[in-house]
């Protein structure tokens, strides 16, 4: 009876926990819905901001994320899972290869807003790209690189070693069964870590406050060497810097942000189970 | 024709300190099935991972000796992915990759160039005829090779390594998981492959090297102690230790 008794308290206690996990999430959800959803219509998706941000829409903020977050993406995601396969399929324990891992983690921990100087100082002003979208994409890209190599890492070492060894036994080159026998089973991982990147660089504001984000455009960017504007900064704009704004548009933005992310990270998800079960075992 | 098919001489391999295999000299003949038996850590697995140089994977393993195959030396400049295609492998435990039947046996070939797919089809048919699978799975080629039983699967690993047309087949104890019917059919498809293949049979079932094998070598403790016909070793060994071997004094 006191060892039940005991199993009771135990399993209370580990649910209270966990409905200590959901609650703050449910609650910044509905918190921002419920303050923002009144702003959010058609006019407010797709115009330009009016009456100096007072009015209007968010369109050119929303249209400057996704930029962001394509851009970032189509240079972190081969980046980082090249890397991880030569660091987990090839490197094996060299000195080489324990030196890139201590600099990945050490990349992990820097803080977004040095990414942001590091990025002005590299891309904007060096390389001479200017405040520019491939500039803002580059500081995002990098900043993104470690979390794609982990998780990346992490889906290759979770392909059983069996697999390998069945590829190699039939003769097959360590190339082909990279690619073959466990790259298609490391995918659902790598997309987990593709998920997190997209949330990451549609969401920060330091890397692209010096790189790329614009306070307001008069129209669209043109090319990737245009300026942008980006919805986390115009959050913090209009949050802090433009007097008199009514309370539904701070808040319809901030819900348009997170609603776009968890809108990516769904449609990741969706493709991920997908996978899953497809390549089961 | 060379009776030899597989020599190796002065075979000794190390894991890092551990010495795996002492001066080992063994000869296997062409289309016989050579049974290797042994307690646990005697050595049998390690050299029948050397046949086909898997042991390269771990990266402390260290070879003095050679391994000839038709009297070429397989640790002198032979390309790793062609031996291993000459020299198939079935492993212990059923390894299926998580594809359809007829994708795991079409693996092999397909990686090695052949894109026709009748002659793929082709090959995944004769292949499963050979590991008497076939009847059994026609039906479902396009299922996932893991909803198969434990000794269907096996039978579909020794079908995928025959896809890859190999001239000898190891088999690392490959009944170790299963149950005697499932172990009888998997004895039967290895016994009816000796006419085209050179097969060495590692077993830790003594009773399955008497009833498959028609030469068996014991090993213990990394080095050979006897070879010979398999009704001489179970009947009249030459060795102490083999006999107590197989009386099950040890083991």
């Amino acid at each position: 009876m006191r060892a039940q008794a005991k199993q009771r308290i135990a399993f209370t206690v580990l649910f209270i926990i966990n409905l200590l996990v959901i609650v703050p999430v449910a609650l910044l959800v509905i918190f921002i819905a419920v303050k923002g959803w009144r702003a959010v219509n058609w006019q407010f998706l797709f115009a330009f901001p009016s009456n100096g941000m007072r009015a209007g829409g968010i369109f050119p903020a929303i249209v400057g994320t996704f930029y962001l977050v394509a851009g970032s993406l189509v240079v972190t995601l081969p980046l980082g899972v090249l890397a991880a396969i030569y660091l987990y399929e090839y490197a094996g324990n060299s000195r080489l290869s324990r030196i890139i891992n201590l600099a990945i983690i050490n990349l992990a921990g820097v803080p977004s807003v040095v990414y942001g100087l590091f990025g002005l100082s590299l891309f904007v002003i060096t390389l001479k790209m200017g405040v520019s979208i491939i500039a803002g994409a580059l500081t995002l890209a990098i900043m993104n690189i470690p979390l794609v190599i982990t998780a990346s890492r992490e889906a290759l070492s979770s392909v059983p070693h069996s697999f390998r060894e069945v590829s190699y036994s039939l003769g097959v080159s360590k190339w082909q069964t990279i690619r073959h026998a466990v790259l298609p089973y490391a995918l659902p991982g790598i997309l987990t870590g593709a998920i997190l990147a997209v949330a990451r660089a549609a969401g920060e504001t330091a890397p692209i406050l010096f790189t790329v984000a614009a306070f307001y455009l008069p129209q669209l960017p043109k090319s990737i060497f245009d300026q942008a504007m980006a919805l986390p900064y115009h959050l913090y704009i209009i949050s802090t810097q433009i007097p008199n704004i009514s309370e539904s548009i701070r808040y319809g933005t901030a819900l348009v942000l997170v609603a776009l992310v968890l809108s990516m990270n769904l449609f990741a998800v969706v493709i991920r189970s997908r996978f899953r079960k497809k390549k089961k075992w | 024709m060379v009776r030899i098919k597989i020599k190796a001489e002065a075979l000794d391999i190390r894991f890092a300190q551990v010495r795996a295999l002492k001066a080992v000299n063994i000869e296997v003949m062409r289309n016989e099935i050579l049974s290797v038996i042994g307690p646990a850590n005697s050595g049998k697995t390690t050299f029948l991972r050397a046949l086909n140089r898997m042991n390269d994977l771990n990266p402390d393993f260290k070879m003095a000796g050679n391994i000839f195959i038709d009297g070429e030396d397989i640790y002198g400049g032979m390309n790793v992915n062609l031996l291993r295609k000459r020299v198939g492998m079935i492993f212990a435990l059923p390894m299926p990759l998580p594809m359809s039947i007829s994708d795991n046996i079409s693996y092999g070939p397909r990686m090695h160039g052949i894109r026709d797919k009748k002659r793929l089809a082709d090959i995944v048919e004769e292949s499963l005829r050979s590991a008497y699978l076939w009847d059994e799975v026609k039906d479902r080629l396009y299922l996932s090779a893991l909803k198969l039983s434990g000794g269907q699967q096996q039978r579909l690993c020794i079908a995928r390594t025959l896809a890859i047309e190999p001239e000898v087949v190891l088999f690392d104890e490959p009944c170790s998981g299963l149950d005697p019917i499932s172990t009888a059919k998997v004895e039967e498809a290895i016994f009816k492959l000796k006419e085209r293949y050179t097969i060495v049979l590692v077993t830790n079932n003594v009773k399955q090297a008497a009833r498959v094998g028609e030469r068996t070598a014991f090993f213990l403790n990394g080095e050979l102690i006897e070879l010979g016909g398999t009704e001489k070793i179970f009947t009249a060994p030459k060795d102490m230790r083999t006999e107590d071997y197989i009386r099950g004094k040890f083991g």
